[in-house]
C-alpha cells in the first residue's frame, strides 16, 4: 500500500471555478467564529466564569474546520480536550458550548462535563476526552459499529502529536487498518504536548509515517490551509466509505496560545520569536489573502463577518451568563441508565 | 525549623536522596525542561542533568515499566504521573508487575521504585481528572501506599519511601503542594507505617489522610466550641494501615468518624471500620460513620462539584451523629 507524503491525487473539479467556491465564506466565517469564541472564552476565564482546565484552539481554526467539511451529517467525529473549535465547527450551537464551559444545565453536557467533556449526540459528536490517547479507540469504535451495522459511516478521529506515543495510537491503528474500519485518524500537530517539542518525545517526528506499520496510507498536510486539509480529508473519508480502510492524516499547524488557560504561550519551552513566527502563517489571515486574491471576497465582506460573529459571541457569552446552574438532584442522575435494560 | 511549602518539601527529598543516592533517578512528562507540571521538580535538572532528570513522552505504561524494569536490576527510580488519573494507564506494570515481582521470583528479585504525583480533585476539573484511587492500591499486596498531609510528613515520608526496597505508591494533592509548614533543618526520615495524631481529644475520633486532614482539623476547631473535643487522627499510610494508632484513639474515644476523599464503596474507610469492629467492638458507643466523595463522577460545575465533596461541614455533622448531638 503506498504511503505518500503529500497526497498528490486531487479530486477531479472544473478547471474554470477552484474547488469549494461556494463552501469558502461558511469556512472562513467558522474560522473567524471560532477564533472569536475562544478569545472571549479566555476572557470569561480569567473571569472566573469558566473554572478548571480550559485549552483553546486559537492558531488550529483550519484544520478543525477544513476536515470537519468534508463529513455527511451522520459522520461521527471524537476528539481530545482541545475540542472547543471542532464542536463549532461541526455545528453544536455556540451557546450551547459556552453555556457548558460555564457550568450551566443548559450546556451541551448539563454542565456536568465543562470545557473538556463536550458531547451532542444530535450531530454525532461523541466527545472531549481528557486523558491523552483514550478517544483513539473510541473512534475505531464508532467505526467498528458502522461496519458492523452496514452503514455507510466514517468517524473523524482528532488527536495531538504527543497523543501519538501513547499505546492506545498504536494499538487502535493495527486494528483499525487489520480490520479495515472506516475511519480516519487526524493528527492534529501543533508541535508540542505541553511543553514538550515533539522531537524530544517521538523517535520519529513525521508522524505520518507511522501509518506504514498499520498498513494505511499516511498523510501530511498543511495544517493552516483549510482547503488543504479539506482536500486530504475528502480523499480519505471517500477510501474509509468504500470500504478501503482508514487514512492516517497528519495536520500540521500552531497553538498560538498556552497548552491550557495556566500556561503561557511561550517560555523556556518555545521562544517568543518561534510564536511570532508562526503567527506569519495565521490560518485566518492566509486564507483571507487567498479569497481576495481570487476575487471571491473584498473588505466589505470580512467586516460583515466579524460584525455578525461578534454578535453570535455576545449571545452566546450573555445566554450562558443568564443560563441557571444544574438543579442540585442533577449531581446523582446520568450516573446509570434510567430505565435499566432491553 | 524553616517555613516551606509542601512542593519545596517534595524537593529537597528529592534532592537529598539524588544526592545520597547515584542510583535514585526522575522520570516523566515534563519533570526535567519543564521543572514538572506542578513545579516540584524545580531546578532538579540543572543540579542533576539529563541522565537523572528523565523527560519522557506520554506513554505512562511504557515509561512506567522501564522504570519497574530498571528497579527490578538495581536501579532506584522514581516515576512522576502528572495525576494519578493517568497511572491508570499504567496500573498493569504496577498491579502485575512491580507489586508481584518478588513474590513470583521466590524472593529473588525486588522492585524499589517510587511512582508519585499529585491524586485527587483540584478544583472544576470534571470526571476524568478528578479522582482519588488510593484503594485501588491500597488493595494489592506488595504495595505500599504513602500519602502525606504536610509539609514535614511529605519531606520524611518521601526520602522513607525513596529508600524503601518494595514499590511504594506515593500520593500527592494538587491542592496540597501551596500548604504552608514547619520542617526540621537537620536530616529526617518518617516511619512508613505510622499514623500521626494531628490534635488530641477525648470525645470522639476522625480518622483520615491527605486531602481530608485539613477539613478534619477544621471542623474539629468548629466541635471544640461546642464542647466537642475531636482526636484527629491521619493515617499517613493507607498502607500498611497503622491499626495499633487506630485502636488506641478508638479505645480513648469510642465514637469514630472515617472521612476521605473518594468514594465510599469499597474504599479505605471501609478497611479501617473493618479493623474498628472486628478489633474493638466492645469499645465503641456509637456506629461509625464514614465521610467520602458523593458516589457520582465528579461534576465540572462548581456547586455541583462542592456537593459532592467530603468537606468540614460533613465531618462536622458526622461527629455529631456519633456523639448523639444531632
Ligand atoms: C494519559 C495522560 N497523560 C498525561 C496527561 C496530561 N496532559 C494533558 S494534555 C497533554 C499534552 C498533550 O499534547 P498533544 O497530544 O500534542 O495535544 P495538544 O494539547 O497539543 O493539543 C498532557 C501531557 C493526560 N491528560 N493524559
Ligand atoms: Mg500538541
Amino acid at each position: 500500500m503506498p504511503t505518500s507524503s503529500p497526497s498528490k491525487s486531487t479530486p477531479k473539479r472544473s478547471a474554470s471555478s477552484p474547488p469549494f467556491a461556494s463552501e469558502y465564506r461558511d469556512w472562513l466565517r467558522m474560522m473567524v467564529l471560532i477564533r472569536r469564541f475562544e478569545e472571549k472564552a479566555g476572557e470569561a476565564y480569567s473571569l472566573g466564569q469558566i473554572g478548571g482546565f480550559c485549552h483553546l484552539y486559537i492558531g488550529q481554526e483550519a484544520l478543525g474546520v477544513g476536515s470537519i467539511s468534508a463529513l455527511a451529517p451522520d459522520d461521527y467525529v471524537v476528539s481530545a480536550y482541545r475540542e472547543h473549535g471542532l464542536a463549532l465547527a461541526r455545528g453544536m450551537a455556540p451557546r450551547a458550548v459556552m453555556a457548558e464551559l460555564f457550568g450551566k444545565a443548559t450546556g451541551c453536557s448539563k454542565g456536568k462535563g465543562g470545557s473538556m467533556h463536550l458531547f451532542d449526540t444530535s450531530i454525532n459528536f461523541m466527545g472531549g476526552h481528557g486523558i491523552v490517547g483514550g478517544q483513539i479507540p473510541l473512534g475505531a469504535g464508532f467505526a467498528f459499529a458502522a461496519k458492523y451495522r452496514g452503514t455507510s459511516q466514517v468517524s473523524l478521529t482528532f488527536f495531538g502529536d504527543a497523543a501519538a506515543n501513547i499505546g492506545s495510537f498504536h494499538e487502535t491503528l493495527n486494528m483499525a487498518g487489520l480490520w479495515k474500519l472506516p475511519c480516519v485518524f487526524v493528527i492534529e500537530n501543533n508541535g508540542y504536548g505541553m511543553g514538550t517539542a515533539i522531537a524530544r518525545a517521538a523517535a520519529i517526528s513525521d508522524l505520518w509515517q507511522r501509518a506504514a506499520s498499520y498498513g494505511m496510507p499516511g498523510v501530511e498536510v498543511d495544517g493552516q490551509d483549510v482547503v488543504a486539509v479539506r482536500l486530504v480529508t475528502e480523499e480519505a473519508v471517500a477510501r474509509a466509505r468504500e470500504g478501503d480502510g482508514p487514512t492516517l492524516i497528519e495536520a500540521r499547524t500552531f497553538r498560538y496560545v498556552g497548552h491550557s488557560m495556566s500556561d503561557a504561550a511561550s517560555g523556556t519551552y518555545r521562544s517568543k520569536e518561534e510564536l511570532e513566527a508562526s503567527r506569519q502563517r495565521d490560518p485566518i489571515v492566509l486564507f483571507e489573502e487567498k479569497l481576495r486574491g481570487l476575487g471571491l471576497i473584498a473588505d466589505g465582506d470580512i467586516k460583515a463577518i466579524e460584525d455578525e460573529v461578534a454578535a453570535v459571541v455576545a449571545d452566546a457569552v450573555q445566554f450562558a451568563d443568564a443560563s441557571p446552574d444544574p438543579d442540585p438532584s442533577e449531581l446523582t442522575t446520568d450516573v446509570y441508565a434510567p430505565e435499566g435494560g432491553r | 525549623m524553616a517555613t516551606m511549602t509542601y512542593r519545596d518539601a517534595l524537593n529537597a527529598a528529592l534532592r537529598e536522596e539524588m544526592q545520597r543516592d547515584e542510583d535514585v533517578f526522575l522520570m516523566g512528562e515534563e519533570v526535567a525542561e519543564y521543572d514538572g507540571a506542578y513545579k516540584v521538580s524545580r531546578g532538579l535538572l540543572a543540579e542533576f542533568g539529563p541522565k537523572r532528570v528523565v523527560d519522557t513522552p506520554i506513554s505512562e505504561l511504557g515509561f512506567t515499566g522501564i522504570g519497574v524494569g530498571a528497579a527490578m536490576v538495581g536501579l532506584r527510580p522514581i516515576v512522576e504521573v502528572m495525576t494519578f488519573n493517568f497511572a491508570l494507564l499504567a496500573l498493569d506494570q504496577i498491579v502485575n508487575g512491580a507489586a508481584k515481582i518478588r513474590y513470583m521470583s521466590g524472593g529473588q528479585i525486588g522492585c524499589p521504585i517510587v511512582i508519585r504525583g499529585p491524586g485527587g480533585a483540584a478544583l472544576q476539573l470534571a470526571a476524568q481528572h478528578s479522582q482519588a484511587f488510593e484503594s485501588w492500591y491500597a488493595h494489592i499486596p506488595g504495595l505500599t501506599v504513602v500519602m502525606p498531609a504536610t509539609p514535614a510528613d511529605a519531606k520524611g515520608l518521601l526520602k522513607s519511601s525513596i529508600r524503601s526496597d518494595d514499590p511504594v505508591i506515593f500520593i500527592e494533592g494538587e491542592m496540597l503542594y501551596n500548604v504552608k509548614g514547619e520542617v526540621p533543618d537537620e536530616e529526617y526520615l518518617i516511619p512508613i507505617g505510622k499514623a500521626d495524631v494531628k490534635r488530641e481529644g477525648g470525645d470522639a475520633t476522625i480518622i483520615c489522610h491527605s486531602k481530608t486532614v485539613t477539613p478534619a482539623l477544621r471542623a474539629a476547631e468548629t466541635l471544640a466550641a461546642d464542647g466537642i473535643q475531636a482526636e484527629v487522627i491521619d493515617l499517613r499510610t493507607i498502607r500498611p494501615l497503622d491499626t495499633e494508632a487506630i485502636l488506641a484513639s478508638v479505645a480513648k474515644t469510642h465514637r469514630v468518624v472515617v472521612a476521605e476523599e473518594g468514594w465510599g464503596f469499597a474504599g479505605v474507610g471501609a478497611e479501617v471500620v473493618d479493623v474498628i469492629q472486628r478489633e474493638a467492638f466492645d469499645e465503641l458507643d456509637a456506629p461509625v460513620i464514614r465521610v467520602h466523595q458523593a458516589d457520582v463522577p465528579m461534576p465540572y460545575n462548581k456547586h455541583l462539584e462542592r456537593a459532592a465533596k467530603a468537606d468540614a461541614p460533613k465531618i462536622v455533622a458526622a461527629v455529631r451523629r456519633v456523639c448523639y448531638r444531632d
